[in-house]
């Protein structure tokens, strides 16, 4: 390690116009050829973070105090201008969403070329051929010539990377940028970052809420939580013996594919900007918190070489510990409560039809959890719906206890519907806005099973309690809740109905890791206390084998491979399966 | 207004994309399209006209000789007049005739149509062009300077004067102006006396006030418009990668931002033109300016039929052409449209 | 793009609506006016068809305002004229909003054939000019209230069928209209709970400059005439008739002016502040009629 960081990060403090906090006393420092990952949840601070090592602030957002130097030169209280110039020659930025950030109306060509002009004032053609090249792209004239929306999203992701690197930077900040891509191209686009790290001796900051995915490039590890860092040093130590509470809990939270344990989430939810309390920004939430935590924030302490803990009682944090669990429990094969027979469903467009799913079989017994696992495209939220009455298949049955059922659900008998109900994937627009939660709750309590008003309220207040949610809840609207909240809600609003087979889809995608671990454990809570069938469609591996026995794994609506879930992980036979486990990052 | 609706092209594997031959193509079908579907929306307008005029029972036989005139005579005009036929080809008849170029006999002034709208179309014309040229320019300029910098003074400025602007009717604005320049100030005519065989070109003062009007309301109309635009685009991500690329401002703003703020600033500026259509009426009206816009407005009140569906349906065909030629020109201008057309 | 990583902004900045100049100002301006409009008659000193001294009396102490063309009382006449600008225009778009939201719902929440012919149909009705309708509606029909109220609502209706149509299905992919649909309930229910209470934040947002446009609209007419005709006490049309009096005795023009201006001005600057405070833009409504 040099002597002078590349990079040097002193007390950065970043705030809202109106004062508020949302970074503070912020330290980093990185060396060339390394490569950092800062990770964090929603409302961490991390891009407002990752944006201010360019000296860029959102509008709204000013950069108000601290040292960011980048091999030398200073950032803080540079005018834009300059900042400009230094943008890209010395720092550059590869976003989250390619698609959003290249122009729609310009050629990949020539907003490269745009950007190479404004560093070596080159732009020849040869130059753009070699930062394509660089990327792994094709330098074609045809490809150049191309307009962003005609590109895939991996080769997306290459052009902004590619762009990034054109004026030579030392230093480069990704902030997510794998995150909206599937497993198997974000594995070879993280191989590409590895790679361009070693050819060219790059140092990389790299901005993400996934900790598995950090886990297989970055050489340290900074954990942010409300605008700290709350720890820092060497990958392998903060995640195998991390010491702040918060760290332990979100390594705790994160299901591995291969090794199913128990999942521990964190209780409470994440403060955002406005609500940081005096002391610890973690101590509401913390069980080892004392009351001198309250009082003042701690400092960032170097507890042993390059190993950094923000916490008064870092000491008293035990060790991580990683109980294997022995898997979602199997059932024996009774007479199945859900027969799919050769289902075939389509997605009708002006353009044509395109087919979401062929020749789909699969059954689940009584209590049974099954997952559906895939790619976006793959056609398993669709089979979903068409279980759940939502979609009309074009072909096949789909049979309940022995009995088909109707294409639309309501052709189906009421005792059909209410057997089957369905949890989506956005907690934001799950829940009627302008509905109270408990009446929310309440409702397919009364549809579904034929009961009066003050009775389907009872039973709410039952599921409120159930769902481990506090009862002054259920008089609020959807918009007071959290995320993780609205899920809750969204998963008693299912069981009111008192169904025997529940379908999630997706149900935990958009929460952040520590509220999907809660989720997931309330799920498995509730499939033991009711008996409760699973149909759990995911694209993540680690979540479907910490809840599910048998999987099916599909490709462009195609089964590519079933069993259990031991059988399809341990033993994949087909080749998509396969490479579909070794994409998958792990911890 | 309906952009052409455009399929979003999934993930492209890669492929070569041919560049000049296959897109002249579908362009060129994409036009006819845009036309054919014009023609079938003026079909149906001059359906609507037609009944919309003649709904009333009591027809223009009757309008003409007044009502004292005998049943005979009543009913001899009307076979003139063609009006005892069935409803059904009287329409057609009449459709056909505007596609010849007839437009029938006025009822009030008894000669052919055409003759009277010729000057007036013209007139009207080029008050129309005379007041885009000052608005249009004028108001995306302001719009782009408010759009840049938006909660700036300039913006702030900008936006309070024209949100106030928008309000006001053209009718009390133009008034407005003649008790101030005609008759206070007496600086220009307060009514626009053309010349018998000359044009407003001959006595241009005669021009002002009425394109003052037209550009006061429609320079606030255009600003709020093209100032949405530019604020969205400026606030675009691209934009903002443009600027962490290290890209320099003015650049940023012009490559990246006001070229994707062209195609929304096209549109703005077909729903002005069609806004001034409607304009024209009212300032027609105030000025006494004789354009196609008081004539219609004379003729309804004197129930001119032929002269009412007639101009209705050179106003139509007007104000769908510009939404046609705005789709297209939209399309060419946006690549993500022009590739999957 | 695989699973949804779209989280909620941690923050999201409003503007607070009883606080803002634009607010204050729009309510004062709008409530005077809709006062004058429709308390104006018990205030009024004399009758307005009651005709006074001569024509063009400068103001005096019986006529506050002078006399207008006829020798009436200009301001009894303003005091009077307000109600069939406000009223129709109201009327008109409520009628408006009654058919063309019906339109918009049951378009946007079937998916079935009727859907697009009902748009069609929208879309012709979107190509004339919305003047050239009411011209040609009051030629056949005549000049009588009920046509400028028909004519006036028949061009707001497919603005508003269309603006309604995009709210419905954007709701009705939601995933609380799903999990109805998943429960069988009724598509009349689903409208009645699901749809309808959320979209009425853009109907207001549209709301505002829609009915800015129908007093634009109903008092353009009225000042050329082919709206109300006199002798009725109405605001713009007391403006055209009273023009050749304007150099003699300005105030029976500029009254009325004045009122429909501020009315205009007032109603515009209010509908926007609503529609600032729920983080909508008003322009893209307005560009749409």
């Amino acid at each position: 390690m040099s002597a002078h960081p590349l990079l040097e990060v002193t007390g950065l403090r970043i705030e809202l116009l109106s004062g508020a906090p949302i970074v503070e006393e912020l330290d980093l420092s990185l060396s060339a050829g390394r490569i950092v990952g800062i990770v964090g949840e929603s409302g961490s601070g991390k891009t407002t973070t990752s944006l201010a090592l360019l000296g860029f602030a959102r509008p709204g957002v000013r950069i108000a105090g601290g040292s960011i130097r980048v091999a030398g030169e200073e950032l803080v209280g540079r005018p834009e201008a300059e900042l400009r110039r230094l943008r890209g020659r010395l720092v550059s930025y590869v976003p989250q969403d390619p698609a959003a950030a290249l122009n729609p109306s310009i050629r990949i060509g020539d907003q490269i070329r745009e950007v190479l002009r404004a560093h070596s004032g080159g732009g020849e053609p040869a130059e753009v051929s070699r930062a394509l090249e660089r990327v792994e792209l094709p330098a074609t004239r045809d490809f150049v010539r191309r307009f962003p929306h005609q590109l895939s999203g991996g080769q997306q992701q290459r052009v902004a990377i590619a762009t990034a690197l054109v004026g030579r930077p030392p230093l480069v900040v990704m902030d997510e940028p794998t995150t909206g891509l599937d497993v198997v191209t974000q594995a070879s686009v993280l191989d590409e970052i590895q790679r361009l790290r070693r050819e060219l001796g790059l140092a990389i900051v790299y901005v993400t809420h996934n900790l598995a995915v950090v886990s297989s490039i970055a050489d340290e590890i900074a954990v942010m939580y409300a605008g700290r860092i709350v720890e820092s040093g060497p990958a392998a130590i903060v995640l195998g013996s991390p010491r702040h509470p918060y760290t332990r809990g979100l390594v705790s939270s994160i299901p591995d594919f291969l090794t199913p344990r128990e999942l521990r989430g964190i209780p409470g939810i994440a403060v955002g900007i406005g609500g940081r309390p005096p002391g610890c920004t973690f101590a509401p939430r913390c069980d080892q918190r004392r009351d001198a935590c309250e009082v003042m924030p701690p400092p960032l302490e170097e507890i042993a070489t390059a190993h950094r803990v923000r916490c008064l009682e870092w000491q008293r944090t035990p060790p991580l510990v990683l109980t294997p669990s022995g898997g979602a429990s199997t059932v024996t094969a009774t007479s199945p409560l859900l027969e799919v027979e050769s289902l075939r469903a389509a997605h009708r467009s002006r353009s044509g039809d395109v087919v979401a799913a062929s020749d789909i079989s699969f059954s689940i017994a009584r209590g049974e959890a099954v997952a559906l696992v895939g790619e976006s495209g793959s056609g398993k939220t669709t089979i979903g719906r068409c279980i759940c009455g939502l979609h009309a298949p074009d072909g096949g049955r789909i049979l309940l206890g022995g009995v088909e059922l109707a294409p639309r659900a309501i052709e189906r008998p009421r005792q059909a519907r209410q057997q089957i109900q369905i949890v989506f994937q956005n907690p934001y627009d799950t829940l009627n806005p302008r509905t109270k939660i408990i009446d929310e709750i309440a409702r397919p309590a009364r549809i579904l099973r034929g009961i009066g008003r003050r009775e389907s309220l009872a039973v709410a207040a039952m599921l409120i309690e159930q769902v481990s949610l506090p009862q002054r809840l259920a008089h609020r609207f959807p918009a007071e809740l959290s995320g993780g909240e609205r899920q809750r809600v969204a998963i008693a609003r299912a069981l009111a109905a008192e169904p025997s087979l529940l379908i999630c889809d997706e149900i935990t995608s958009a929460l952040d890791v520590s509220v999907q671990a809660t989720v997931l454990e309330l799920l498995a809570r509730l499939r033991s206390e009711l008996g409760l069938a699973l149909l759990f469609i995911s694209h993540d591996l680690g979540v479907v084998a910490h809840v599910a026995s048998r999987a099916l794994v599909l490709e462009s609506g195609v089964v590519r491979e079933q069993g259990t879930l031991g059988d399809v992980l341990e033993r994949p036979q087909d080749d998509y399966t396969k490479r579909l486990i070794a994409a998958a990052p792990r911890l | 207004m309906d952009i052409a609706e455009s399929r979003s092209q999934g993930p492209a594997t890669p492929g070569p994309v041919s560049a000049k031959r296959p897109r002249a193509h579908p362009l060129v079908w994409f036009v006819v399209r845009r036309l054919a579907a014009g023609v079938a929306i003026l079909a149906a307008v001059s359906v609507i006209v037609f009944a919309g005029t003649e709904i009333l029972p009591g027809d223009a036989a009757t309008a003409i000789l007044g009502r004292d005139a005998t049943p005979e005579a009543v009913a001899g005009l009307r076979q003139q007049l063609g009006l005892d036929r069935p409803v059904v080809e009287q329409y057609t008849s009449w459709v056909a005739g505007l596609l010849h170029g007839e437009f029938g006999q006025s009822l009030t002034a008894g000669v052919p149509v055409s003759e009277l709208i010729g000057s007036r179309i013209v007139d009207s014309l080029i008050l129309a062009i005379v007041a885009s040229l000052v608005m249009i320019p004028l108001a995306v300029a302001l719009g782009v300077v408010a759009g840049c910098r938006p909660g700036g003074v300039l913006d702030s400025a900008i936006t309070w004067t024209s949100l106030g602007m928008i309000a006001v009717p053209e009718f009390v604005i133009g008034t407005v102006l003649v008790l101030l320049f005609a008759v206070r100030l007496q600086w220009l005519p307060a009514v626009s006396l053309l010349p018998f065989d000359g044009g407003p070109l001959d006595v241009p003062s005669v021009l002002v006030l009425p394109v003052a009007t037209l550009v006061i309301v429609g320079v606030a109309y255009i600003i709020r418009m093209v100032r949405a635009g530019v604020v969205e685009v400026m606030a675009s991500d691209y934009v903002q990668m443009a600027r962490l690329n290290g890209v320099v401002e003015r650049r940023v703003i012009v490559r990246h931002g006001l070229r994707n703020a062209l195609a929304p600033t096209v549109q703005v500026v077909a729903l002005t033109l069609q806004w001034l259509i409607g304009g024209l009426f009212i300032v027609e009206i105030v000025f006494e300016y004789p354009g196609i816009g008081q004539g219609l407005v004379q003729a309804v009140i004197a129930r001119d039929i032929p002269l009412v569906q007639a101009v209705a349906m050179i106003i139509a065909t007007v104000y769908v052409l510009i939404t046609i030629v705005a789709d297209i020109v939209v399309v060419l201008l946006v690549p993500k449209l022009r590739t999957a057309v | 793009m695989s699973p949804a990583t779209r989280r909620l902004p941690t923050w999201v900045p409003r503007a607070s609506f009883a606080h803002s100049w634009s607010a204050r100002i729009g309510l004062a301006l709008t409530a005077t006016v809709l006062l004058i409009a429709i308390f104006g008659p018990f205030f009024a000193p004399h009758s307005p068809s009651e005709l006074a001294s001569g024509s063009y009396a400068p103001p005096s102490g019986a006529y506050p305002f002078g006399t207008d063309l006829l020798g009436r009382d200009v301001l009894s006449r303003v005091l009077w004229g307000g109600r069939s600008v406000v009223g129709y225009a109201v009327i008109a778009t409520a009628l408006a909003y009654l058919v063309g939201g019906t339109i918009g719902l049951v378009s946007g929440y079937s998916r079935s054939l009727v859907d697009p012919v009902l748009m069609r149909l929208v879309d012709i009705l979107l190509a004339i000019p919305p003047f050239l309708l009411l011209l040609v509606l009051a030629t056949g029909l005549g000049t009588t209230p009920a046509v400028l109220i028909i004519g006036v609502a028949a061009i707001h209706v497919p603005g508003i069928a269309r603006i309604v149509r995009a709210a419905t299905l954007e709701v009705s992919v939601r995933g609380y209209v799903e999990a109805a649909v998943a429960r069988g309930e009724t598509t009349s229910a689903i409208l009645r709970r699901q749809i309808l209470p959320n979209i009425t934040g853009t109907v207001i947002a549209d709301g505002g400059p829609r009915l800015t446009i129908s007093i634009l609209l109903v008092a353009g007419l009225n000042y050329l005439g082919i709206g109300l005709q006199p002798p009725a006490a109405d605001w713009a049309l007391m403006i055209s008739e009273n023009r050749p009096g304007l150099d003699i005795q300005p105030w029976s023009v500029a009254l009325p002016a004045l009122l429909i201006a501020m009315l205009t001005i007032g109603v515009n600057v209010l509908a926007d502040a609503i529609a600032r405070s729920r983080g909508v833009s008003v322009d893209e409504e307005l560009i749409r009629r």
